[in-house]
């Protein structure tokens, strides 16, 4: 605790970067939980739950790409922080499909979407390992 | 890399969004040529761009003449004619879906651009030519504080207006302007949570005895899931006495319009089937309609054509589908049915008008026109015939959308428009427009003959015939 006070760089940047990567992974996280209950029950509330899950994951992780593409300034700029930009790029362009396919009416949602929403969520859990490592909360850049 | 990844990605989309620039399927009559399914990422929208028609007007076969009869109307959609020659139109907007999904939210106000921006009126309008000129004089309001009416039958004095979510009865006197002050009886009350499809079309049978509403779907194909589905997408048998109440044929996704057969008394409707399917799936349809049949709907379209997006399946239902009689075409939007007589003179004397109110959800616009199907021994025989049309522009100008349809027994065909609020009367030029032979103003005595009559309903004389 008292190591990170005596830390040079404090920023209230990076542990908000962190936490819309968590929540990005968790909306998109719960969207896919969403789906396997649909899957295994066809109670259609459930796809309605993963449809709006999706959404929210693309609006936070729209946001983390922000904090992403403002680390890659000069200043900061590391061969992580371009990777951890490229992946979490990667997550929101296949969750903006994702959202697409499950704007398709009940069943037709499926399994594109089960399959889209798995990717998603590797792809979202990728991209916040890279920025937390990148970013390394708390320290110097 | 990231700019890369969108291009594919947008690319990928358009692609998939359904290249509809192939000529369209022959899609009319009994065996329509129905394409594989398909649904691209991004759906195909061609929204109307609603114009005034300003000094322009619908066009309409030679030998016959249009004219506006009513404008600044609140939203008309189905006309009957009342046994004087007055016609009476349903205004109105219904429906209370809910959005479901983030697309319901950014579908709806792109979808509400290609409709009428006037407030429902939820109310009756009397039209009245009184001296036969073909000019309808008298606007007047007959009967208001309804709940988005539609289906409009008169038997007798009764008249029966189906509101969104009940049949209400009216007394109806000949030449009555106005209905009574004391709201209109509650003859049976109408499934109507959500309302996804809200129009209640109705008829009366050739008896006067039973009257068939037509109630559509609460969704697409079963994105609401199938509760919100019970008492859905089927015709009931109302008992006009009585309000008693049973399916009559079901599995019809949205029966928009109703019509009784001169002659053979059997019923028809028009049915509007479901979208995401592609441009040329799935046919509306214009049917005769079974006692006891199932048309399909959820789990099979146009027959037995399996549709996979309905969880669980349901293979028993999918044997006993009926296939339609008769092919419209794909995303035409049906919403008028009519049966013509020889009063339309002989070409269309032998067949039925159905007023196509026009595609949203194809790249390549259908619709936004009336069609004379013609019938040939009872059946539908041939190519749908354009009656009228000049509704909407190549380039997406659309002056006026076709809802009800209904034949004037003086020769002409009333037509609804609810995107200019007008109501059109197509006539036969040299047809005998000569003012009706009843009485325009109530008398005592014939409204004493009238309450006669009620207890034998319409015995088969023209007269007591009961109007759609």
């Amino acid at each position: 605790m008292s190591a990170s006070v005596q830390r040079p760089y404090v920023s209230f940047y990076p542990p908000f970067h962190a936490v819309l990567l968590g929540g990005a992974t968790a909306l998109f996280l719960g969207a896919l939980v969403s789906d396997i209950a649909y899957a295994r029950t066809y109670e259609i509330q459930w796809n309605n739950f993963a449809s709006w899950l999706i959404a929210g994951g693309l609006v936070v992780a729209g946001a983390a790409l922000v904090c992403a593409v403002l680390g890659l300034l000069p200043s900061r700029r590391s061969r992580q922080s371009v990777l951890h930009v490229v992946v979490l790029a990667a997550t929101w362009i296949l969750g903006f499909l994702d959202a697409l396919w499950h704007a398709r009416d009940a069943w037709a949602s499926m399994p594109g979407g089960l399959v889209l929403s798995v990717i998603v969520v590797l792809l979202a859990c990728a991209a916040t390992w890279l920025g937390c490592w990148t970013t390394r909360f708390g320290g110097t850049p | 890399m990231n700019r890369l990844s969108l291009t594919v990605a947008l690319s990928l989309a358009t692609a998939l969004a359904g290249c509809s620039r192939e000529a369209p399927p022959l899609q009319y009559g009994a065996d329509p040529e129905l394409p594989e399914p398909r649904r691209g990422l991004m759906p195909d929208m061609v929204i109307a761009s609603p114009a005034g028609w300003g000094d322009r007007l619908p066009v309409v076969p030679e030998g016959f003449e249009v004219r506006a009869i009513a404008t600044d109307l609140l939203i008309p959609r189905q006309t009957l004619v009342l046994p004087n020659g007055d016609i009476l139109v349903a205004e109105g907007r219904g429906g209370n879906a809910p959005s479901l999904k983030p697309k319901d939210v950014i579908a709806g106000p792109i979808k509400a651009a290609g409709t009428t921006q006037v407030a429902s009126g939820n109310r009756l309008t009397l039209l009245r030519d009184a001296d036969g000129d073909g000019d309808y004089e008298l606007q007047t309001v007959f009967a208001d504080n309804l709940n988005a009416p539609y289906g409009l039958a008169l038997v007798d004095n009764n008249l029966y207006v189906a509101n969104q979510d009940a049949v209400v009865r009216f007394d109806y006197r000949p030449g009555q302007t106005q209905a009574r002050a004391d709201a209109p009886e509650t003859l049976a009350l109408l499934p109507s949570k959500i309302n996804h499809h809200w129009t209640k079309a109705m008829t009366a049978s050739a008896d006067g005895r039973l009257l068939y509403v037509g109630i559509g779907s609460n969704s697409n194909i079963t994105e609401r899931g199938m509760v919100a589905e019970a008492d859905r997408a089927l015709v009931w048998e109302i008992d006009a006495a009585t309000g008693m109440h049973r399916p009559y044929a079901t599995g019809l996704r949205n029966p928009t319009a109703l019509a009784i057969q001169p002659g053979s008394g059997q019923l028809w409707a028009v049915v509007n089937e479901r979208d995401e399917l592609g441009p040329n799936l799935v046919p509306d349809y214009l049917t005769s309609v079974r006692e006891g049949g199932f048309y399909g709907w959820p789990w099979a379209y146009w027959g037995k054509n399996v549709d996979e997006r309905v969880r669980p399946r349901n293979p028993d239902k999918v044997a006993e589908s009926i296939t339609p009689d008769y092919s419209l075409g794909s995303h035409v939007a049906a919403l008028g049915l009519d049966f013509s007589s020889e009063v339309m003179g002989p070409e269309f004397a032998d067949g039925a008008f159905v007023g196509m109110h026009g595609s949203w959800n194809r790249a390549d616009p259908v619709g936004y026109k009336v069609v004379f199907v013609p019938f040939r021994n009872g059946r539908p025989a041939g190519d749908p015939i354009d009656f009228v049309t000049g509704f909407r522009d190549d380039d997406g100008t659309t002056r006026g959308r076709p809802v009800g349809v209904t034949v004037d027994p003086r020769g002409a065909l009333i037509v609804a428009d609810d995107l200019s609020n007008t109501i059109w009367r197509v006539s036969r030029i040299g047809a005998a427009t000569a003012p009706p032979t009843l009485p325009v103003e109530p008398q005592p005595a014939d409204a004493a003959s009238d309450d006669a009559t009620d207890a034998t309903p319409g015995q088969g004389a023209p007269e007591q015939a009961p109007s759609r």
